[in-house]
């Protein structure tokens, strides 16, 4: 046998038959009885927590109850009245934090109904039924909205214009519309390329155009938007992945684990994907983990998250914390990168410096660890990074765009929403919540500008 | 341990468990194996005068009314009464009775309403050597068109006197088993004692449809798309039938007379609940139709540690000890003032109890304190209801407390008496005795 150059990077580290069964629902639907069944533990409850736990209010007793009542497309209605983006949602949201947490059936049962799980059920039967439209446009104002970015939040504000009467065109950069939904979420989260088939539904509605390969690079080109449209809705997503700022951060075999997810996701098939033998991710969130748990599933013998706080400043959820666990993922807590170490034909190893909080800041505690990687992936954080929309004339903080509380920028006819703006929480569901806030502001807009038109 | 056995009216039995006249009780071959997982008794499914046998529906004929889980809740039928020969029947009834000579066997008996055809049967069955008869005026679905089951329950002057014809022609105890399909239960349970029978059983089935599909818009069960109503039965009919019970066990005209309990048993505590408000011994159909004839060793096990527990040392104390709580709305204390209380430490914040009595109650609890969700009773509002208690979904967590004499109701402002008062004596009440 050869002795191989360089780090351990490979495709087709397992059959096909594995890669099947690791990028198939890491959740699996529920059936019609077990739906059934679980609707059935839902309490209905007065002013209920969950609704209120939800960024997008939707109506959780209602729609479990029309689940166990046998009223699916009543239920997938609910659910879509008040978040479009129910079915991905229900496929990615934290509801562990979120609705679930906050079910009463926690303190009696110490199990809470299976918000998520239920919700998913119920989008999915409706988008498996002959006839899955459940939306009528308004009487066509004349008046359009150009939405820029694809994602969850120009889906959200897109699809609530267009049910309102508007002409919307929706921008992206990428080939795809979904945004993070299509580029940057987990595989196992949305088998059976759910994200693509939820852009589909939300075109089907009609008055939305999508043009995909678009980017605003200039602000001329904004202002043609500005001039050209009856309002803007920004829904940009983070360009920019943090570095690292240590030595050897170029070595081949470091890659950011943002573009990684986005490799494997857009591959036909899992087994062309190269994965490192042993894998370290840098950082402390969701991407960390998605990335994490997808390297192991491609095969990669070990894989470690190192995370430079505890394991109670991490982002991603202890459920989440535990898939990767589960997944035989490694997490390493207080360490964080003083330098990526090659040998010449790439990273051969990363050296750590322990950490200790002192007065609640981060500082070295004198001691350092080597750990050996065929590859690294940086998952420490993106930003907007997008220094035209300084030049555009928008206000920012935080490095993200400002916005009141209706989500209006402070470029007049502009709004923003979703991981653009200073409050994002980078949730699906979160941006959601901003694209039909700004929906509903720009609707109101641009009704009483045509009052005032016809006055 | 306590003793399980009982003697209705002169039929002794090893526990007051009973199979009820039912398909359960349709043959040998299922009576014994009744026998064998220890049913004290069975009541031979109803045996029809001698000639072609009848003829029943070959579809559906039960259907349920089932909870989410598909525990069920109700059920109903439109099978008749036995579509076996009455020499095959006698013959077998015979058989089982000299294998198993400490159950009771009794006969369930409907031929027309003449006495010629009573007086043909009579013998017939006397000659099985069972223990006794019990007369179905109770089937309501079938039978009853032709003028027999609940078409005689149903006229007081037609169960006195079929009753009177069978206690002229055999010495057998003679049971009279009663339609709830009826507006007061007392006059047939009268009617029964007049006619001399020795005992009554009840309830029969309740007329029933279960239910309309909602794809072919016909009710449901159906045969070849049409149905009938049929008799319904199961858990949902015990409180019906538990009334009727204690209506005639507290009726001083029928007060004494021996009453087999049947609706809805399926466990140790509902027979408990039959046995308590004057019942001597409990039919059983539904829960072996649901789980099997082992059943009853569970209601067996339950009933004989509960007689342990409670220091009962015979079936026959416990029976009736229920009765005097029972009375008329006139006589019920007006005096008497609770107040439900909402133990915040089970209380699990689901609102139910608020909304309940927000919208269709008395607006006595509350939602909110200080801003954060809480629940609350208002005692200035409370008029003690229950219906807080009946839709909190934790056991224990709401209860009513009984307000001690001279207590304070908030609601009221009134100090709570130490005295009771009807509505009988009640002021408001303008013929009062002494108004």
């Amino acid at each position: 046998m050869s002795e191989q150059r360089g780090p351990d990077i490979r495709p087709g580290r397992l059959t096909v038959e594995d890669y099947a069964a690791h990028f198939a629902d890491h959740v699996p639907p529920l059936t019609h009885p077990q739906a059934v069944l679980e609707a059935s533990r839902c309490l209905y409850c007065f002013d209920a927590p969950c609704v209120t736990a939800c960024p997008t209010r939707i109506d959780v007793p209602s729609f479990i109850k029309r689940i166990a009542e046998d009223n699916l497309r009543g239920a997938a209605a609910a659910i879509l009245e008040a978040n479009p983006l129910g079915g991905f949602c229900a496929r990615d949201c934290p509801t562990e934090v979120l609705c679930e947490a906050i079910c009463v059936r926690n303190v009696q049962q110490g199990r809470p109904v299976a918000i998520g799980r239920l919700q998913r059920f119920a989008v999915d039967r409706l988008m498996a039924s002959a006839d899955n439209r459940i939306f009528e446009r308004a009487p066509a104002s004349g008046r359009r909205v150009a939405a820029i970015g694809a994602g969850p939040a120009g889906l959200a504000c897109a699809h609530a214009l267009a049910r309102a009467g508007h002409e919307v065109t929706l921008y992206d950069a990428k080939p795809k519309a979904g945004g993070l939904n299509e580029y940057g979420v987990a595989a196992y989260k949305t088998a059976g390329g759910y994200a693509q088939r939820e852009v589909e539904w939300l075109l089907s509605l009609g008055g939305i155009s999508l043009q995909c390969g678009w980017t605003l690079a200039s602000p001329e080109q904004f202002e043609n938007l500005r001039r050209g449209y009856d309002a803007v809705f920004l829904g940009l997503g983070l360009a920019e992945t943090h570095e690292l700022g240590v030595p050897g951060e170029r070595l081949a075999g470091v890659e950011d684990a943002v573009e990684f997810i986005s490799t494997l996701r857009q591959s036909a098939d899992p087994g062309t994907v190269p994965v490192g033998r042993r894998v370290l991710v840098i950082g402390g969130g969701m991407t960390a983990i998605d990335a994490a748990v997808q390297s192991k599933l491609l095969g990669a013998e070990s894989v470690d998250i190192v995370y430079r706080r505890g394991p109670h400043q991490m982002r991603a959820s202890p459920r989440e914390q535990d898939l990767a666990r589960t997944r035989g993922v490694r997490i390493l807590h207080w360490l964080a990168p003083v330098e990526v170490i090659g040998d010449g034909g790439g990273v051969c190893a990363v050296r750590f410096a322990r950490q200790r909080l002192a007065a609640g800041r981060l500082e070295p505690a004198g001691e350092e660890c080597t750990l050996e990687a065929d590859m690294v992936l940086k998952a420490i954080g993106q930003r907007l990074g997008n220094p035209l929309l300084k030049q555009c004339g928008l206000a920012l903080r935080n490095g993200r765009i400002a916005v009141d509380e209706a989500g209006r920028t402070n470029v007049s006819g502009v709004w923003a929403g979703g991981d653009c703006i200073a409050e994002g929480q980078d949730l699906t569901v979160d941006a959601v919540a901003h694209g039909l806030r700004a929906a509903r502001d720009i609707d109101l807009r641009l009704r009483s500008a045509r009052a005032r038109a016809e006055e | 341990m306590a003793r399980l056995d009982i003697e209705f009216c002169g039929i002794r039995s090893p526990n007051p468990f009973w199979l009820a006249s039912a398909p359960p009780t349709d043959k040998a071959y299922n009576v014994e194996r009744a026998f064998e997982a220890g049913w004290g008794g069975v009541v031979w499914k109803t045996l029809a005068e001698a000639g072609p046998p009848l003829v029943n529906v070959n579809g559906p004929r039960y259907g349920a009314l089932l909870a989410v889980d598909r525990t069920l809740i109700g059920f109903n039928n439109i099978e008749l009464i036995t579509d076996r020969d009455l020499e095959v029947n006698l013959k077998e009834i015979a058989a089982v009775k000299r294998h198993w000579a400490d159950r009771a066997v009794i006969v369930s008996i409907m031929v027309p309403c003449q006495e010629e055809s009573w007086k043909t049967i009579l013998p017939r069955v006397e000659d099985t050597g069972c223990d006794g008869i019990e007369l179905n005026f109770g089937c309501p679905h079938g039978m009853n068109e032709r003028g027999m089951g609940s078409a005689v329950g149903q006229v007081p002057e037609y169960i006195r006197m079929v009753t009177a014809w069978c206690k002229q022609y055999t010495r057998l105890p003679v049971i009279v088993k009663l339609t709830p399909n009826i507006t007061d239960i007392r006059f047939p349970a009268r009617a029964a004692k007049e006619g001399g029978a020795d005992a009554v059983s009840l309830i029969n089935t309740i007329n029933s449809i279960m239910g309309v599909d909602p794809d072919t818009l016909t009710m449901s069960p159906a045969v070849g798309g049409q149905g009938t109503h049929g008799g319904y039965c199961g858990p949902a009919v015990k409180p019906i039938a538990l009334n009727m019970v204690a209506e005639i066990a507290r009726d001083p005209q029928t007060a004494g007379l021996p009453i087999s309990g049947i609706g809805g048993i399926g466990s140790w505590r509902d027979a408990l609940e039959f046995i308590a408000l004057g019942a001597a011994s409990v039919q059983v159909c539904t829960a072996a139709m649901v789980f099997g004839f082992k059943i009853v060793q569970e209601m067996v096990s339950g009933l004989d540690a509960y007689l342990d527990d409670k220091g009962f040392s015979s079936l026959a104390e416990l029976r009736g000890r229920a009765l005097p709580s029972v009375t008329d709305w006139s006589f019920l204390d007006l005096n008497r003032v609770s107040k439900a209380v909402i133990d915040q430490d089970k209380c699990i914040q689901c609102g139910r109890c608020y909304i309940a009595c927000e919208d269709t109650a008395h607006q006595a609890i509350t939602s909110m304190r200080n801003g954060r969700r809480h629940f609350e009773v208002k005692e200035e509002e409370c008029v003690g209801c229950n219906l807080c208690v009946n839709v909190c979904p934790v056991t224990g967590c709401i209860t009513l407390r009984d307000l001690a004499p001279g207590e304070i109701d908030r609601r009221t402002g009134r100090a709570v008496s130490a005295e009771r008062l009807h509505w009988t004596a009640h002021p408001n009440n303008p013929l009062r005795k002494g108004a």
